[in-house]
């Protein structure tokens, strides 16, 4: 396969996802732009639950359904422990359970199950997946709660001058991404800069190498699952801020599951890609298709965010099971 | 030459690690039937055989990646039922492996800096902020690496991708990852496997090197006869699993089953 394939693939995605509502007689430049703001900010966070994801896969090999969980819970016990202090520490002894989970999850689930079938651990995480629902509930209750950034929701209109009535922007979005886009940068730093992060990189590159010299894997695995929970709690806050802390978060997170095989398990670059592209393209269908299948089929047209993710990723698995950013997978002999 | 050798056969201590009576079975496959040997300080051990005879997995063995269903290990006056890969890596046992091992995707450097991984003490909060200790401890480390680098003159390819190394550099800088951890006991699998004549050279040198400066012990696999005779001190020989010779290379070269099985066999 060519080395620049997944470049190719990406604009090609691009392309049609870009130019094709503009032909389509999208006559309003302005509101296609608030279209595609909207899909980029549906995937960053998109993009920041897949991240976690591919942290683990890569680092211990784990497909790790709970992901989604993670999110869910992490993003009530901020909601519920900010009621009773500021939004910051609450944040901050949010991040302390978020290490907790991981800590016991290395210990009572990874540690145990190390040498057995992938299968098994992968059943493993979706017994995480239904405890952390259920006992997300137990401990913090099973109300929609609310998180308050502080900061106004009400969208002001800018670019006045270069669209004809400008381009309605939420603020809060707008740090949001921000935010997302410094956290992602942050790792990416700490991965390539640190020891820690080095070795990091040599377990997931090999584990029994990283193991001979001595690189602690339980250590490194406590240590990834804390990472992919702090990244979970940033995604589970921001959106829920966004629509409130509620049982469905768990279930738009399972999006990260589309986003990872369209990016490739074991790429981090693909998992931030992979979002932003399932971000943008399942608005651009549902606002720009849905209309066009209306007229053509006299059908309902509605939904098509529900599914574009799924379809796309099962395009993927066909043409390119690797995803965009994976490794072809080549068994050592 | 001749002084050489007198030279390290003054410097050959006492047993450092010994297997006794070790057998490892696959399902129905037996890789290892109660196999025993020892290895001196400072000596350098050479493990040879025809293909599938065990050598790797007597590694294996030795580094904890498999655990040996009878049989003990001694080291260091203690004694095991099987060892663990890290605690056999605190312990100052470092290896590199027969198909390479090395992080694909990171620099030569970065590498090289896992394998002080051990010795690295500063926390993880201390090394994200890059403050004080931890980037002092970062710079001792790397002094190190550097002195291991041109030890083994890899100094052009520092920040190459390891992937991108030919085989024999990449063959190198698994040793030097390896010798990262300052070992006292360095296990090496077929290091010169697929090499030319000049790189078999150049490797040899180096492990005789490592040897006297450092005074390592060095267990080592190979195939090609005339380096084993070369540069071991004492040889075992291995053929189905079984233990079939044990002595110094001539003791070795003339022992008839080793010639039937072995040599005979294959050359
Ligand atoms: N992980 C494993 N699972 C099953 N069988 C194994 C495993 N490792 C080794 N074996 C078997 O054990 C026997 C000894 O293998 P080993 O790799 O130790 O041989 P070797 O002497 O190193 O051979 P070579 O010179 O080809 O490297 C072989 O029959 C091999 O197939
Ligand atoms: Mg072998």
């Amino acid at each position: 396969m060519n080395k620049n394939t997944p470049f190719i693939a990406v604009c090609v995605a691009l392309l049609v996802g870009l130019v094709l509502p503009l032909a389509t007689g999208a006559s309003a430049p302005g509101f296609y732009v608030e279209v595609l703001l909207g899909g980029l900010m549906a995937g960053v966070l998109y993009s920041l639950v897949a991240l976690g994801f591919a942290l683990i896969f890569k680092a211990s090999g784990v497909f790790n359904f709970a992901q989604g969980a993670m999110v869910l819970f992490a993003a009530l016990a901020v909601a519920r422990l900010a009621e009773r202090m500021p939004l910051w520490a609450a944040i901050l002894v949010g991040i302390v359970i978020m290490t907790l989970l991981a800590w016991f999850i290395e210990r009572l689930v990874l540690r145990p199950l190390v040498n057995q079938d992938p299968i098994a651990l992968f059943m493993a995480t979706l017994g995480v997946t239904f405890f952390l629902d259920g006992f997300g509930q137990t401990v913090w209750g099973s109300d929609i709660y609310k998180i308050e950034l502080g900061m106004t929701k009400e969208p002001v209109l800018v670019l006045q001058n270069l669209f004809q009535g400008g381009i309605l922007v939420n603020g809060e979005d707008f740090v949001a991404a921000i935010v997302a886009a410094a956290l992602v940068g942050g790792l990416a730093l700490f991965f390539q800069y640190t020891p820690t992060g080095r070795a990091l990189r040599a377990v997931a590159d090999d584990h029994q190498a990283a193991q001979s010299i001595g690189i602690p894997l339980n250590r490194m695995w406590v240590i990834v699952w804390a990472v992919a929970g702090v990244v979970a709690l940033v995604a589970g806050v921001i959106w829920g801020s966004k629509l409130g802390v509620q049982f469905s978060l768990s279930q738009v997170a399972l999006k990260a599951l589309p986003v990872v095989i369209l990016g490739g398990f074991t790429s981090v670059t693909g998992a931030i890609v992979g979002g932003l592209i399932i971000g943008v393209g399942e608005k651009m269908a549902e606002v720009f298709l849905g209309p066009v299948l209306v007229k053509a089929f006299d059908l309902a047209g509605g939904g098509i965010e529900n599914w574009f993710a799924y379809v796309l990723a099962l395009v993927f698995l066909l043409v390119r099971p690797q995803g965009l950013f994976g490794e072809k997978h080549i068994d050592r002999v | 030459m001749s002084a050489m050798e007198n030279d390290r056969a003054g410097r050959i201590g006492g047993q450092i690690l010994a297997v006794e009576g070790v057998s490892l079975a696959f399902g129905g496959v037996k890789a290892l039937s109660d196999v025993s040997f020892d290895v001196r300080e400072h000596e350098v051990r050479a493990i040879i055989g025809p293909n599938g005879a065990g050598k790797s997995s007597m590694l294996n063995v030795i580094n904890g990646v498999y655990h040996p269903q009878k049989g003990t290990i001694r080291y260091q006056g203690r004694e095991y039922h099987h060892m663990d890969p890290h605690e056999v890596a605190v312990s100052g046992i470092a290896r590199t492996f027969q198909s390479l091992a090395l992080f694909k995707g990171m620099s030569v450097l970065d590498n090289i800096m896992t394998g002080r991984n051990l010795r690295m003490r500063s926390n993880i909060l201390l090394q994200a902020l890059r403050i004080g200790p931890a980037l002092r401890e970062e710079n001792e480390h790397r002094e190190v690496v550097e002195r291991i680098i041109d030890f083994l003159e890899i100094q052009a390819y520092r920040k190459t991708p390891v992937g991108r190394l030919p085989y024999g550099l990449q063959k190198r800088v698994d040793l030097a990852r390896a010798l990262a951890m300052e070992p006292k006991i360095l296990l090496l699998d077929e290091p010169m496997a697929g090499m030319n004549i000049e790189e078999k050279q150049d490797m040899c040198r180096f492990i005789l090197d490592v040897n006297d400066e450092f005074g390592t012990t060095i267990v080592l696999i190979e195939h090609d006869m005339s380096v084993v005779m070369d540069i071991s001190d004492r040889v075992v020989v291995l053929d189905y699993g079984r233990k079939i010779g044990d002595g110094t290379p001539d003791e070795v070269r003339g022992n008839q089953a080793v010639i039937d099985a072995y040599l005979g066999v294959s050359h």
